[in-house]
Parts: C-alpha cells; structure tokens; sequence
C-alpha cells in the first residue's frame, strides 16, 4: 500500500524540517530544506499526484531554491557569526515551542470518516481541465499576483539611482 | 489509503506548519524566516494533496499549483526587500529592523 510510503516520506520531510530551522548556518538550513522538499515530493508520488510532485521538484527545489542559493552567497557565514546565531537559538526556543505545540490542538481529536470513499490516483489531464475550465479565473488571478511580485522585485532590486532623488 | 494512513498523514501536515511556524518566531535571520515560510506554506499543501487523493478529486492539486504561486511571489518579494536591505543599511537579522523607523 503506497500509505506506507507516503506516511514515511512525510515523516521524513517533517524530520528534516525540524533540523533545518534548527542550524545555525544558513546554508545547512538551505540543504535540510532541500531534503524536506524533495521527501515532500516523494510523499506527493506515493499519493499519485504526480503533476503536484513533479512541480514540487522543478519549481521549489529547483527554482525557489536556487534563487535563495545566490542571495545566501552575500551572507556573512563566519564563524563568529554563526556562533552569535547558535547562541541566540539556544536563549529563545521555548515560547515560539510552546505557540508551535499550542498550534496543533485543534488537530488532537482528529480521526478520518470512514464513509469517505477510498482515494484514487488523480491524472494531470483532470487537473489541467479544472485549472483551465472551472478555475480559469483563479488561474488569471494567481498570474496576476506573479505579474505584481515580478514588478515588486524589479522595482525593489534596481539600482543606480541615489537615494532622495526620487 | 487508509483512516489510519490519512489521520496520520494530515497530522504530519499540521506539524510541518508548527516547524514553520516555529522558525519564524525562534530564528531571528531574515533569510532563515523566509525559508521557514516555506516549510509552513508546504503544510497546507500536503494537507491538500492528502485529501484530493483520499476523495480523488483534482481540487488538492490545483489548490497545490496556486500555493506554488503564492510561495513563488512570496520569495521574490522577500528576496528583494531582503537585498534591498542590506545594500541601505547592512540589516541582516529582523531585530534590527526597528531601528530603520522614522
């Protein structure tokens, strides 16, 4: 059964995410998000959403990650400054703790209602048709927000200009 | 897949949210918030992709292309007022950030 599976891969991606946001250097963080992304990916296969892993490889491990590759290259990754990291970590983990543990309660009487049918493996061909048939709207919303945050970025990155003589 | 293998399932997603959750209120990096935001966003999403393959229905995964979106947007922006940042005032870390006030 590919619940198996999927329970593990899921596991595994929540243990890495656990470590990653527990390093102290940026980059190790980088690689712990990368394999809690790629297990993620694993869970989607085993769950027969193979458009949704697929994307999660080429456009979150791929693309998403790579752009934070070139911005944690200007990042000061001395070991002073690693140490200031781990010792600010080590003061302040308990209260966000806390809020994290307090954030799953609602989830503590879950259970699954066994009337729901059993699930099957959805084939891209039906996601494309909701994507461009009943969701189109979303679909042009969701390319306008891209469209916003690539104008953001764009006016945020340039340079050259001093500041004041705007 | 089974009650079991769901139940368990979704917890994990809840729990993927807490981790990010969590990164984002204990580390005090920005660039390590930003990928924190990205282990919480990826929560939801596999709690989406877990329950349109219990109902087989493609609802999860099209909800799945639109968080992409929305993580995609969101790093841009982050990205950029990050770099922004440090090229006007050497800010690397989110406690700083009150200094910049008027």
């Amino acid at each position: 059964m590919s619940g198996n599976f999927a329970i593990w891969a899921a596991s595994l991606a929540f243990l890495s995410a656990l470590v990653a946001v527990t390093r102290a250097s940026v980059a190790h963080v980088l690689i712990w998000l990368l394999a809690m992304l790629l297990s993620l990916a694993a869970c989607f296969f085993a769950l027969g959403a193979s458009f949704a892993g697929a994307a999660q490889v080429l456009i979150y491990a791929g693309a998403i990650l790579a752009v934070f590759v070139f911005v944690v290259m200007t990042v000061d990754a001395s070991p002073p400054a690693q140490e200031t990291e781990r010792a600010r970590l080590g003061k302040a983990w308990i209260a966000p703790a806390l809020v994290a543990v307090l954030l799953l309660a609602p989830l503590a009487g879950l259970t699954a209602d066994p009337t729901t049918p059993q699930g099957r493996a959805v084939p891209a061909t039906e996601l494309g048709a909701l994507l461009f048939g009943p969701w189109a709207l979303a679909v042009e919303i969701a390319s306008g927000l891209l469209l916003a945050a690539l104008m953001g970025a764009r006016h945020l990155g340039r340079r050259g200009r001093p500041e004041g003589r705007r | 897949m089974s009650d079991t293998a769901f139940t368990g399932l979704i917890l994990l997603a809840g729990a993927l949210f807490a981790v990010g959750c969590f990164g984002v209120l204990a580390r005090r990096a920005i660039l390590v918030q930003l990928l924190s935001l990205e282990i919480a966003l990826s929560g939801p999403a596999l709690a989406f992709i877990v329950a349109g393959a219990r109902h087989g229905q493609a609802a999860g995964q099209g909800m799945f292309v639109l968080i992409l979106v929305l993580a995609a947007a969101e790093v841009a922006l982050g990205l950029a007022l990050y770099l922004r940042l440090r090229r006007r005032s050497d800010v690397t870390d989110s406690d700083t950030l009150r200094e910049l006030r008027h």
